[in-house]
């Protein structure tokens, strides 16, 4: 499937739309129409908006006419993961429980990206509820990855990566809990950025584990990160947990000089069950950065190796609550031919959810309960103290941290389906950060001798999400491997 | 039976905040609109929508906690409390666990006396008051099989106000909950309508064998919507584990429901059945930290409380215990005996007497508050002076008090209006007695005759005849004298 032409970059439909050589309304319709053909075999959008991207399109086409422009989203083509809230759209988080919900209201992320110009075409496929790792557990079916249709996309935002890496659209917002922008973003070959805790509101957002989930950029290249995630920034007064703070200005995301910087990397990055194409992508970008000038030093995470435990006590925990709103009585199925409100419960519950979801709701119900929660919760919320202030320590001492962002490339979407350990594992890398809630960017690095794509990831301290995206885009510059298409009409 | 044991109490009491909109949203807490019309994403729990607390709550917590001389936390913590209910939008209550926002107080009560005893005054200590988040409300009698769900309660702010066990009957538990009634519309944080809901109770109850420190095993009995309704339902428990452990049963812990149409409690679930709250802390809301300027905004709210205050007139006045609970269950009503007892020259037994009698039956009739009376205290205080001094009788002075209501007009004024200025000449004083003599001889003579009591009768004559003018005084001497003289 895998062409060696370049998908358009956001810069140049940017700059094609500002010269006249682009409509919105085109862009739109070449993104609709490559939806429609590609996706009967990659299924990574979940529905197409065709009616409020022609509206969008046309206010952001009667602007340009009008000599006015928003910025560089204006008029271009983004695709929303389907857990994030859009008003009137069915929105229903691939799950059956939600068939037919249509949110009353926009997510602030949306309100935002469309107040910037941009035309939302769709919704991507994900794990039901944002709840896995290679975008099979979704009422909408499994989505494959256009490097290798056999093979997983990763997830649970696996649509997103997949839709922007076979160039429906140059961008999509992902939502990552404990990495799932980043691992599907590494196994499609494209850049996603999970920003610090409380940068991107999360209202709108169908909570998965509220004190991890952020919604973030995904697109193939570092660069064209950087608007789509300065739009969706900054305080809200609806999400109490969304700080008030500046937003990077463009210039600070902007290539860097790497000279001077420090950058640490902890020795399980290339521990065991690292694959060794892996860790030859990732000992050439070492290569790369202490060439450039750059020192690459160790560092010390001694508590980053629970992480996945803690994580699989403390995300199931809050998933077990969030979802409780989910009863068949408001909204989304209700069980038919019920007798009781227990029976109601019970049956909407168990028909409306997915294996992977009840499997985590147990899970989360079990650690919270009475006798156990000492034992489970409290122990995992010690825990996270300690990995936050592991990288309190190690960001005294370097500036980023370095890992792979998935210990092994996209593996075949018939392995680990039914071994939910071996999935939890895919997220070892990309859960430490999400559980001390630093800023995390996941980039392309190039690809296994099979062809591959393998990406790596940089972890900031908190809200210097500018040093991830300017780094990145520097060591972006620096390769040819990134914006590289599996898929492309032959030049 | 309860000569051998005694019952203790411990009540959990929800104040329903009378903030004007939601704790976590903007939607309006107006009683009585159409079913779901105050209603938007977050209280009605749509996916992604999150809470945002409303400050004002927090100020009125901190004001009830600073009245019951609570320790009020400057951080406290969001829980998320998990049970499924139909009318529990979110599957969880926004509540307060570990650590809510005000502990260790304590709140003075009246308590009726039995029959020929006093009121008295005792004390329970406060375990904790915490914030939290109402529930909606099913409607089951929709008809067609079905039941409905009516979400504008939901959100609406309530305080939890937990006891420690200190109450030992059913009297103190009705005496503790009137006082907190008391104290929270002192405070302005609550109308305190326990017909509305806004004051709701559920009382733990155990017995033990007296002389014993140990607690027995609790019932717990939800629900209780009314002052009378918590005496009766603590006193039918009370009987019912009493009779029980008199059999040599034991009682099960459980939650009671309270009947009152039949006048009992039944079991609502066991201690097998007992919901597992699964608390942990809420992740869509920070902790809560006080600053200096919102404990400013409480404590300006704060004003010497009901009881402490009755208290201090007793002392101070000479007042009854009943007479300074009457007078200091309402603010207003104990602002303005304050102010009537500044304006009068005398003893404030005078006002309290004038107040209770008067002022509170006729706002009792016309169900109107004090400030709608019409009668500013200096007024009154005017009018007392003239009984006090003589210059009217009592019962002028009561016609004079009726002609007060709802115009501007000085006492004295009315007295001169209504030719009401007591007859203390002795001349014509005299005169009238003469008159009522020759009236009424037989009477006259029955009085010689020596049965003393009809004496009131012709006092009434005379006064009659004086228009109730006469001072009574002096007219019940010239009366006797000149009955005596004949
Ligand atoms: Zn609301």
């Amino acid at each position: 499937m895998r062409a060696p032409l370049p998908a358009p970059t956001l810069a140049e439909l940017s700059t094609a739309l500002e010269e006249g050589r682009h409509s919105a309304a085109g862009l739109k319709q070449a993104a609709l129409d490559r939806i429609a053909a590609l996706d009967g075999e990659l299924n990574a959008v979940i529905r197409t908006t065709p009616e409020r991207a022609a509206a969008a399109a046309a206010a952001s086409d009667a602007r340009r006419e009008r000599g006015e422009r928003l910025g560089p989203l204006d008029g271009v083509p983004v695709l929303v993961k389907g857990l994030i809230g859009m008003a009137g759209v069915e929105t229903d988080g691939a799950s059956k429980i939600l068939a037919g919900y249509r949110p009353p209201y926009d997510a602030t992320a949306v309100a935002r990206l469309e107040a910037a110009g941009a035309v939302i075409v769709g919704q991507t496929n994900l794990d039901e509820l944002g709840m896995g790792s290679a975008t099979v557990f979704s009422a909408h079916g499994a989505c494959a990855n256009p490097w290798d249709p056999e093979r997983t996309p990763g997830g649970s935002s696996g649509g997103s990566a997949a839709a922007v890496a076979a160039g429906y659209a140059p961008l999509a917002l992902g939502t990552d809990t404990g990495g799932s922008i980043r691992q599907p973003a590494a196994l499609c070959g494209v850049a996603g950025l999970k920003p610090s805790y409380g940068r991107v509101s999360r209202r709108g957002l169908f909570a998965f584990a509220s004190s991890l989930d952020q919604i973030g950029p995904m697109a193939p290249r570092v660069a064209d990160l950087v608007p789509l995630f300065r739009s969706i920034a900054g305080g809200d007064p609806l999400d109490a947990t969304c700080r008030e703070l500046p937003v990077p200005e463009a210039a600070d995301c902007a290539p860097s000089e790497l000279a001077g910087l420090t950058i640490g990397l902890p020795a399980a990055a290339r521990g065991e069950g690292v694959d060794s194409e892996v860790i030859a992508r990732l000992d050439a970008a070492v290569a790369f950065f202490e060439g450039t000038g750059a020192r690459v030093r160790e560092v010390e995470l001694p508590h980053a190796e629970l992480g996945v435990a803690c994580y699989y006590v403390l995300a199931p925990a809050e998933a077990s609550s969030n979802l409780s709103r989910y009863d068949g009585v408001r909204f989304g199925r209700r069980a038919q031919g019920v007798t009781s409100l227990g029976e109601l419960y019970a049956r909407s519950r168990s028909e409306g959810f997915g294996p992977e979801v009840q499997r985590r709701i147990l899970l989360g119900t079990f650690v919270l309960s009475s006798g156990y929660y000492e034992a489970y919760y409290g122990t995992a919320q010690r825990v996270r103290g300690l990995i936050a202030r592991d990288f309190e320590a190690a960001f005294a001492q370097v500036d980023l941290i370095l890992t792979p962002t998935s210990p092994t490339p996209a593996w075949r979407r018939d392995e680990k389906q039914d071994d939910p350990l071996a999935m939890y594992l895919a997220d070892v890398f990309t859960i430490p950060a999400s559980l001390a809630g630093l800023p995390a960017l996941s980039l392309p690095a190039g690809f296994t001798a099979a062809g591959l794509p393998v990406g790596l990831q940089l972890v900031a301290p908190a809200f210097q999400e500018a040093r991830l995206l300017s780094v990145g885009s520097a060591f972006e510059d620096a390769h040819d491997f990134a914006g590289l298409a599996p898929v492309g009409e032959e030049a | 039976m309860l000569e051998r044991w005694e019952p203790v109490i411990g009540l959990e009491v929800h104040v329903q905040l009378s903030t004007r909109s939601k704790i976590f949203c903007g939607c309006s807490t107006a009683f009585g609109a159409p079913a779901n019309s105050h209603t938007c994403p977050t209280c009605l729990g749509l996916p992604g929508a999150l809470p945002v607390f409303n400050l004002r709550v927090a100020e009125m917590a901190a004001a009830l906690g600073l009245a019951l001389g609570c320790e009020v936390r400057e951080r406290s913590v969001w829980a998320r409390k998990n049970y499924f209910y139909a009318d529990l939008p979110k599957g969880y209550q926004i509540s307060q666990f570990a650590e809510p926002i005000c502990e260790h107080g304590a709140l003075r009560f009246f308590v009726d006396g039995d029959e020929g005893e006093e009121v008295r005054v005792a004390e329970a200590s406060i375990v904790r008051i915490h914030m939290e988040e109402d529930a909606g409300k099913s409607v089951h009698d929709g008809g067609g099989g079905h039941s409905r769900v009516d979400l504008n309660r939901a959100g609406v702010p309530l305080l939890e106000v937990v006891s420690a066990p200190d109450l030992r009957s059913p009297e103190e538990a009705a005496g503790y909950l009137k006082a907190l009634r008391s104290i929270v519309r002192y405070l302005g944080i609550s109308d305190g309508n326990m017909q509305e809901g806004s004051l709701r109770c559920d009382a733990n109850v155990s017995l033990r064998p007296r002389g014993e420190r140990a607690l027995g095993t609790r019932a717990e009995v939800k629900n209780l919507n009314s002052f009378r309704f918590v005496a009766k339902a603590i006193t039918h428990e009370i009987l019912r584990q009493a009779e029980l452990l008199e059999e040599g049963g034991v009682v099960e812990q459980e939650t009671r429901l309270y009947d009152s149409e039949r006048d009992e409690t039944r079991t609502m679930r066991s201690k097998e059945e007992a919901e597992d709250y699964r608390y942990f802390p809420d992740p869509d809301l920070p902790p809560l930290h006080l600053d200096a300027a919102l404990l400013e905004r409480a404590r300006a709210r704060l004003t010497e409380l009901p009881v402490q205050r009755a208290e201090r007139w007793v002392a101070e006045h000479g007042l009854s215990v009943e007479d300074a609970r009457t007078l200091s269950n309402e603010r207003g009503v104990a602002e303005y005996f304050e102010a009537a007892v500044q304006a009068f020259d005398g003893p404030g037994a005078v006002p309290a007497k004038w107040i209770v009698g008067e002022v509170l039956r006729e706002l009792g009739e016309r169900n109107a508050s004090i400030e709608a009376l019409g009668l500013a205290p200096d007024r009154l205080a005017e009018l007392m002076a003239l009984v006090e001094a003589d210059t009217i009788s009592s019962s002028a002075g009561k016609q004079v008090f009726a002609a007060l209501l709802g115009n501007e007009k000085r006492p004295r004024e009315l007295v001169a209006e209504l030719g009401l200025e007591q007859v203390s000449d002795s001349g014509a004083l005299e005169a009238v007695v003469a008159q009522v003599i020759r009236d009424f001889p037989d009477q006259a003579a029955t009085y010689r005759g020596g049965k003393k009591g009809i004496l009131a009768f012709l006092m009434g004559q005379v006064m009659k005849a004086s228009g109730g003018k006469a001072n009574p005084k002096l007219a019940s001497e010239a009366l006797r004298q000149k009955l005596e003289e004949e």
